[in-house]
């Protein structure tokens, strides 16, 4: 008798929690924000369809401020996948030039949270696939695979519904929206071992290569665009660098390294010492509890 | 003296494999199976510190999330200088604040030969049903007893839920060893009372340990401390216990179809998660409830098609025959079907703050079917600390009980303890949508099974064609003195003189016969709506216009009302009075004795009425008169009849 393996395992479960959304919800969508999870996601979303493509768009909520390469796997990926892709920018936050420079944590406010609850509201989606695991920050290993929201998006950690065997309520009244985490128990080695052997697409910026970087509060940030203001004095240098997570360039830090090969990013990601959203400034907000606190606004 | 196991050993055990040969490494991780267990315990028992311990010593703590830990601890610990790995689990702030855990936690940590994912449950009484959540994906319970205090009750009330939710395999772990001076006379001990306790409830086996979480003793290997101990330690065991997906591998083939992948004319296949046994293409199969068999033609993955699929596989499958199959269907081995019943005894977990209102009809999911059903009165209520059958009227929160159970149509299932996926539901609010229970079909019952549909000649068409008009249900709502019976008394005059069939259905008259052994409680005000609602239904069935005029304050008991009646028949009819207007009218001077108090459960005063929130008709009385009301309701009725 054959034993499934973790990965089987979890693929399974996955794929049977996309199918049980598509079944129940009216209008879901899958949000797409380009990184290594995001391409898991969507891999198992065609995985659970297959033959035929996934009956849902891909919602890009997009800061204009990613980095280049991530612009360009986005609209491959949606290509191959035979997905329509829907890119959304708060348009607030683009009449009043939001920037990560000038504007801090109102970037990450304005484009994202603000610019996510815009965009559901404008299409009317009623589930959103996410690719958030519970092994990455604390409060997400608290929260439900179905996260139910309220009208406004609220998250109401002390009030979730029970998830019971494999079985999910996406019952909801009108307004109401469910945000739903497929890879939810994936941890990152999972996720990288996943894509090692399905040989799923991902950013090059994963892998490490000689980029334009300059220094800052003991992060090394890519020079990805004329757009980024050099400080006087302050020039580009080649490092050879590679990042462990993706998301605007200027908030993301790079670590050195010389990994250029899936097996070789795992192995410096397996004997680092330290977490991947370490190189995130949003975590430490609020002191511990920022993750808590940006969710229970509506953020992803 | 002890020997304190954490000093001698580095900090970071990592595996040599990963620096010396990483592809080496992968195909290891690659070919690891996973063990989802939940630990059960309170803070007291050092469950978290176990938890933290594992995560640590199979290196998941990194280095930021050390240092963070580190700095907390000296801050908020209780463990002194030394590092407190219960704030590493304690996810939400509240949780941090408070040093308790509120709500099941999801961990995860790797070994050499497997992937687990911990539940991290609280323990205390009052969140049983996060228990329950974390027990039902479980492959094994770890149960943590603190080797100072013994068996507990709470000991008891967690081996019990474990138990009750089918976990099979019960790890009895003698904590804080180290406090006890690891003598082997106080494990030996709580290990015999356990036995005691365990055969009382049915627990088949269990494997006892003695360990320390704070101070490593037997988690990853066998400590010096405790010679006595022949193993094996902890994870050894983890590593080795036989996982629930191959229990199921081994019994006959069902799937429940989620979803029907109909790309294109050419293709029909049936998705789901595979919930037992195997299949192969060439396998004979039956469709369930339908009972049409066929043969599996292929079945489709991404990466191809595959010569067999097991338990634990999302997948597709075609048959050879196009046959009536979809979302809620079960597919089985075509020689070993599982049963279809639509009443059951089933034991219920209740996990709401409003407690269980019998008869009230509640959208209950099994596997991929969702159906309306109805609970009754418990037959009895277990109290989790003493294992005691209590009489109850009703569930509260974190209760526990047996009830039968009704469902509004057939459904596929087989008993839970032989099948989680078929026998494991659960009920959902039908106002809020909340989860509201979770609950195990024990078995069916005869009277279901004996009692089955006659088939008639002449059915409801014909009733109709005779009778030259559509059937339907007004069913009129509103408060008491809200003028449902007036306007229903006049609405059936007109339809009377227009040659149509009607019938009357008044509330308090149906009070003086079918309905006269019920009271006004919330139960007997259901049964007296479920009656009603089937009174009417049989004479839509015999073809004609039933208008009804019953407070009927509840949304769930009119929605029931409304499933039982072919789409388009019914009618919610909203008589909309304030309630000072009819408080004002008073004509039966019932407000008036339910101000005093003479009357109780009176609508609008002590008892809550629920407006419809999309009714077929609504009246404003403050706007309408009768004669208007009447003459709107005829002409929506046969406009759209």
């Amino acid at each position: 008798m054959k034993t499934l393996t973790h990965l089987e395992r979890l693929e399974a479960e996955s794929i049977h929690i996309i199918r049980e959304v598509v079944a129940e919800a009216e209008k879901p969508v899958m949000l797409y924000s380009v990184g290594k999870d995001s391409a898991v996601m969507l891999h198992l979303a065609r995985k659970a369809f297959y033959p035929s493509p996934p009956p849902f768009p891909l919602l890009h909520v997009d800061t204009t401020w990613k980095f280049r390469a991530m612009y360009d796997l986005r609209d491959k990926m949606a290509e191959l996948s035979g997905m329509d892709l829907l890119v959304y920018h708060n348009p607030e936050a683009q009449e009043k030039g939001i920037n990560p420079f000038d504007h801090g944590s109102l970037h990450t406010d304005l484009w994202k949270t603000e610019g996510l609850k815009q965009a559901l509201d404008k299409y009317g989606f009623d589930a959103a696939f996410g690719g958030a695991r519970r092994d990455e920050e604390k409060s997400r290993a608290k929260e439900r695979i179905f996260s139910f929201r309220t009208q406004s998006h609220g998250w109401d950690p002390k009030n979730q519904r029970p998830e019971l065997w494999n079985l999910y309520n996406a019952r909801k009244a009108k307004g109401e929206s469910i945000r739903v985490f497929p890879i939810s128990n994936w941890t990152e080695l999972d996720i990288w071992q996943y894509i090692h052997l399905n040989d799923i697409p991902i950013v090059p910026l994963y892998f490490a290569e000689e980029r334009p970087t300059v220094e800052r509060d003991g992060m090394l940030l890519m020079v990805d665009d004329d757009r980024f203001p050099l400080k006087p004095g302050e020039k580009p240098v080649m490092r050879s660098v590679r990042f462990r997570t993706l998301g605007c360039y200027p908030l993301t830090g790079a670590v050195e390294s010389t990994a250029k090969t899936l097996p070789e990013v795992i192995q410096e990601t397996l004997l680092t010492t330290t977490s991947e959203r370490q190189g995130r400034a949003i975590d430490k907000d609020a002191g511990g509890a920022g993750m808590e606190v940006k969710k229970q606004q509506g953020y992803f | 003296m002890t020997k304190d196991t954490t000093t001698e050993e580095p900090v970071y055990v990592v595996d040599s494999l990963i620096a010396e040969d990483i592809d080496a490494y992968l195909e290891q991780h690659e070919h690891k199976t996973m063990l989802r267990f939940i630990t059960c315990g309170s803070v007291d028992d050092g469950k978290s510190t176990l938890i933290g311990r594992l995560l640590y010593d199979s290196k998941m703590i990194f280095e930021d999330q050390l240092d963070a830990l580190t700095s907390d601890s000296k801050k908020v610990g209780t463990q002194g200088q030394d590092i407190d790995f219960a704030l590493l689990v304690d996810g939400l702030a509240a949780e941090r604040e408070q040093g308790i855990t509120i709500d099941v936690a999801y961990r995860f940590f790797n070994t050499e030969k497997r992937k687990f994912i911990v539940a991290d449950c609280p323990g205390h009484e009052q969140y049983t049903r996060n228990m329950v959540t974390g027990a039902s994906t479980a492959d094994l319970a770890v149960i943590l007893i603190d080797a100072r205090k013994g068996v507990l009750v709470q000991t008891r009330r967690h081996s019990y839920l474990c138990h009750l939710l089918g976990v099979k395999n019960i790890v009895l772990a003698v904590n804080k060893m180290d406090l006890v001076d690891y003598k082997q006379e106080v494990f030996d001990k709580i290990v015999a009372d356990y036995t005691e306790f365990a055969d009382s409830i049915g627990i088949e086996s269990f494997t006892p340990m003695p360990i320390s979480g704070f101070k490593g003793d037997n988690i990853t290997k066998l400590s010096e401390n405790t010679p006595w101990y022949k193993g094996p330690s902890l994870v050894e065991h983890l590593e080795t216990v036989e996982v629930l997906s191959s229990v199921d591998a081994d019994k006959p083939f069902r799937m429940p179809v989620q979803w029907v992948n109909r790309p294109n004319l050419d293709f029909r296949g049936f998705s789901g998660l595979i919930a037992t046994g195997e299949v192969k293409p060439g396998d004979k199969i039956r469709v369930l409830p339908s009972g049409k068999t066929s043969t599996v033609s292929k079945i489709v993955t991404f990466d191809g098609e595959l010569d067999e699929a097991v338990a634990g596989q999302s997948v597709t499958v075609c048959f050879e025959d196009e046959i009536d199959c979809s979302r809620g269907s079960v597919i089985s081995v075509a020689d070993n079907p599982p049963q279809t019943a639509d009443q059951f005894e089933a034991t219920i977990v209740w996990m709401a703050d409003d407690a269980m209102v019998p008869g009230r009809a509640y959208w209950l999911k099994l596997g991929t079917q969702m159906v309306s059903a109805t609970v009754q009165e418990p037959k009895y209520e277990v109290n989790v600390n003493t294992m005691e059958h209590l009489a109850a009227k009703t569930l509260e929160l974190n209760a526990i009980g047996v009830a039968e159970v009704s469902t509004d149509k057939q459904i596929v299932f087989e008993p839970y303890s032989e099948n989680r996926a078929l026998g494991g539901f659960i009920l959902i609010d039908k106002m809020t949508n909340a989860t509201v229970a979770a609950g195990m079909l024990n078995f069916s019952l005869r009277r279901s099974q004996n009692v089955h549909w006659q088939a008639l000649d002449i059915g409801r068409k014909q009733h109709a064609a005779l009778k030259n008009q559509t059937p339907a249900v007004l069913w009129f709502t509103g408060l008491s003195g809200s003028g449902k019976s007036t306007i229903a008394n006049l609405v059936e005059k007109k339809l009377h003189r227009m040659n149509r069939h009607t019938f009357l259905l008044d509330g308090d008259n149906v009070r003086h016969g079918l309905n006269k052994d019920l009271g006004f409680t919330e139960t007997d005000r259901i049964e007296n709506i479920r009656r009603v609602g089937e009174v009417s239904k049989l004479m839509a069935d015999a073809g004609l216009i039933v208008i009804t005029a019953f407070i009927s304050p509840f949304q769930a008991d009119r929605e029931m009302v409304r499933s039982m009646l072919p789409e388009g028949e019914f009618f919610e009819v909203f008589i909309d009075t304030p309630l000072k207007v009819a408080e004002a009218r008073d004509v039966k001077g019932l407000y008036k004795k339910a101000r005093s108090g003479e009357l109780k459960n009176f609508t609008g005063i002590d008892s809550p009425y629920e407006a419809p929130r999309s009714p077929e008709i609504r009246i404003d009385t403050t706007k309408l008169s009768p004669e208007e009301a009447a003459n709107l309701i005829v002409d929506t009725l046969l406009g759209d009849a």
